[in-house]
């Protein structure tokens, strides 16, 4: 690019705006951390460095609710996590691997029908059908909910990932006598593994989080971390949340952070 | 996920002969689990209520009718139009078109920020706007609720200042719903405007400024344009999950600010217990989003051709 007298590229303000944006994205996040490690039993006032809710989280009078939650919300999340995600990178490989045909389009479409559906709709829907066919309402109906609902999730960066590996490395394993099987799990299987993570952890983290779907398959008295903390937060804040909110968001942040590094580092070559 | 940059390599056909296979169990999956249930609700929207939940297998269109008309006190008049839910959607769309403007405001100078970075930090900052959304939006929108709150820090902060002596009223206002609904969805706005700046041609507001166009004509009538379907694809990202949007409405609005979510969830969760009436207004809010989606694959055709 030639030196000009002013560079067109840059404009006035907008360093500030980005700024501003990355307050407002994280000063409520870090408000809320802050608040957690309050000494008192108000969120009015400050009284000092405490880990008192974090211990009441552990050994208070709620404790055992909020284990139960955890343990639900974890069991849910790593089991649809791995559904999703083995059914999502079949469907990359029919969806890239598989030339063109017929039905291509129909199923990008159906692959990405959850994001295109409503959360609220999906739940409504779910919840109208599970009922319908008798399907008593409990973990399982959480579970299925959300391997449908994580597909799209996983799909994605195992589909992006998929587009980037070109296919001559399959077509010489197949030149050296590899049945396509062998061609499969040897050679693209492995060359997809940043995707594959990618994909997990982000459908793990989907699930994990999910209010709205599990609020309504959920049976009675089953409750996920999410539905606790609503629950909860419906009677008002109280620092114990703010506690489990912070663990929680900090659990997503490092998920999230190790999904983006393991992206990257496949991108290398 | 970030970058959004397309595929150098050639995609073959090795695996065409097991595809039905590898789609199967997506296919199944969906249909049963989305699809199916889809249509079930729609089946649903035109049978009859049961009292405490549940629907009885009667056609009827009641609960349409409910939501249009309305027949006077003891439901034998004629129709006249029932404005109680078209007030709700229309509030609805009216919460979600502002959530939009504002995150338009912040969010399209921030894509454009990033996206004029060198190229090797780009992705960090990307990064960095993405990690808010992987937060549980539960959590965020509580910690939004917090920072509302009568003593919460944002009045705390202004009273400090000086600039206001007493408290303002945030929380449970229309205007705390949009702020909810705005922090929820910014980076959707943020990222594919983002990917449509980094692919935009600086030499053309190059060339604007050799030609003495002002930075903001050059902005305004070059660049704009050239990042529409970037800037289209924000909107809808952000105006869609704000249309069906429960919880900000529900923690951030109170009673009195109901959207659409709410209004659906009452007839399943709470008290109301209509059944096909929660479907049919599911399907309204199903239908609208639709046409939105349909409009969005319309301009992108006409921009793919344009470009093309």
């Amino acid at each position: 690019m030639a030196a000009r007298k002013f560079d067109v590229k840059a404009y006035p303000g907008f360093a500030q705006i980005t700024v501003l944006c990355l307050l407002i994205l994280y000063v409520p996040l870090m408000v809320v951390m802050i608040y957690s490690f309050n000494a008192s039993a108000s969120i009015v006032v400050w009284e000092g460095f405490s880990l008192r809710w974090y211990k009441d989280v552990f050994v208070g009078p709620e404790s055992a609710k909020f284990k139960v939650a955890a343990r639900n919300s974890f069991v849910i999340a790593i089991i649809a996590a791995t559904v999703s995600t083995t059914i999502a990178t079949f469907a990359a490989t029919a969806m890239i691997r598989g030339g063109r045909f017929r039905l291509r389009l129909v199923s990008l479409g159906l692959i990405s029908l959850p994001l295109m559906v409503p959360e609220i709709v999906t739940a409504v829907a779910t919840l109208i059908f599970f009922n319908s066919i008798g399907f008593e309402r409990g973990l399982l109906t959480i579970l299925l909910a959300h391997i449908a609902f994580c597909i799209p999730f996983a799909y994605l960066p195992i589909a992006a990932r998929m587009q980037g590996i070109e296919d001559t490395y399959e077509q010489a394993a197949m030149d050296l006598y590899a049945t396509k099987r062998q061609a499969f799990t040897k050679i693209l299987l492995p060359l997809m593994m940043p995707g594959i993570i990618s994909g997990f952890l982000l459908a793990f983290i989907i699930s994990l989080d999910d209010f709205i779907i599990t609020n309504f398959v959920k049976g009675a008295g089953v409750e996920t971390l999410p539905t606790a903390i609503f629950g909860a937060v419906k009677q008002g804040i109280k620092p114990n949340i703010m506690a489990i909110s912070t663990m929680l968001l900090a659990f997503s942040i490092v998920m999230v952070t190790i999904s983006y590094f393991v992206s990257k580092s496949g991108d290398k070559k | 996920m970030a970058g959004g940059t397309a595929s150098g390599g050639t995609q073959g056909d090795t695996y065409k002969e097991a595809r039905t296979w590898l789609l199967m169990p997506a296919w199944v999956t969906l249909v049963v689990l989305v699809l199916l249930p889809v249509s079930l609700m729609l089946v649903y929207s035109f049978l009859t209520k049961e009292f405490r939940g549940g629907v009885i297998w009667e056609f009827s269109f009641a609960a349409y009718d409910q939501f249009f008309c309305d027949r006077g006190l003891f439901g034998d008049e004629p129709c006249t139009i029932e404005w109680t839910y078209i007030t709700i959607f229309w509030r609805s769309i009216w919460q979600a078109g502002l959530a939009t403007i504002l995150s338009l405001l912040i969010g399209f100078p921030t894509a454009y920020f990033i996206a004029t970075r060198p190229a090797n930090v780009r992705p960090l900052w990307v990064f960095l706007i993405t990690i808010p959304y992987w937060v549980n939006l539960l959590i965020r929108t509580v910690s939004m609720r917090f920072m509302l709150r009568e003593e919460g820090p944002i009045n705390n902060t202004l009273m400090w200042s000086g600039l206001i002596d007493s408290p303002l009223q945030m929380i449970n206002t229309n205007f705390a719903v949009q702020i909810g609904l705005f922090y929820s969805y910014l980076p959707f706005m943020v990222l594919p405007i983002y990917a449509a700046v980094e692919r935009y041609n600086f030499s053309l507001s190059e060339a604007a400024s050799d030609l003495y166009a002002s930075k903001w004509t050059t902005l305004r009538r070059i660049i704009l344009p050239s990042v529409k379907p970037g800037v289209i694809a924000g909107c809808i990202l952000v105006f869609v999950p704000s249309l069906g949007a429960f919880l900000a409405p529900d923690l951030l609005g109170g009673a009195k600010n109901f959207m659409i979510g709410s209004l659906i969830e009452e007839q399943f969760k709470g008290n109301a217990g209509n059944w096909p009436f929660g479907a049919a207004a599911s399907m309204i809010l199903l239908t609208l989003v639709l046409l939105i989606l349909l409009f969005y694959a319309r301009q992108q055709a006409r921009a793919n051709r344009g470009s093309g």
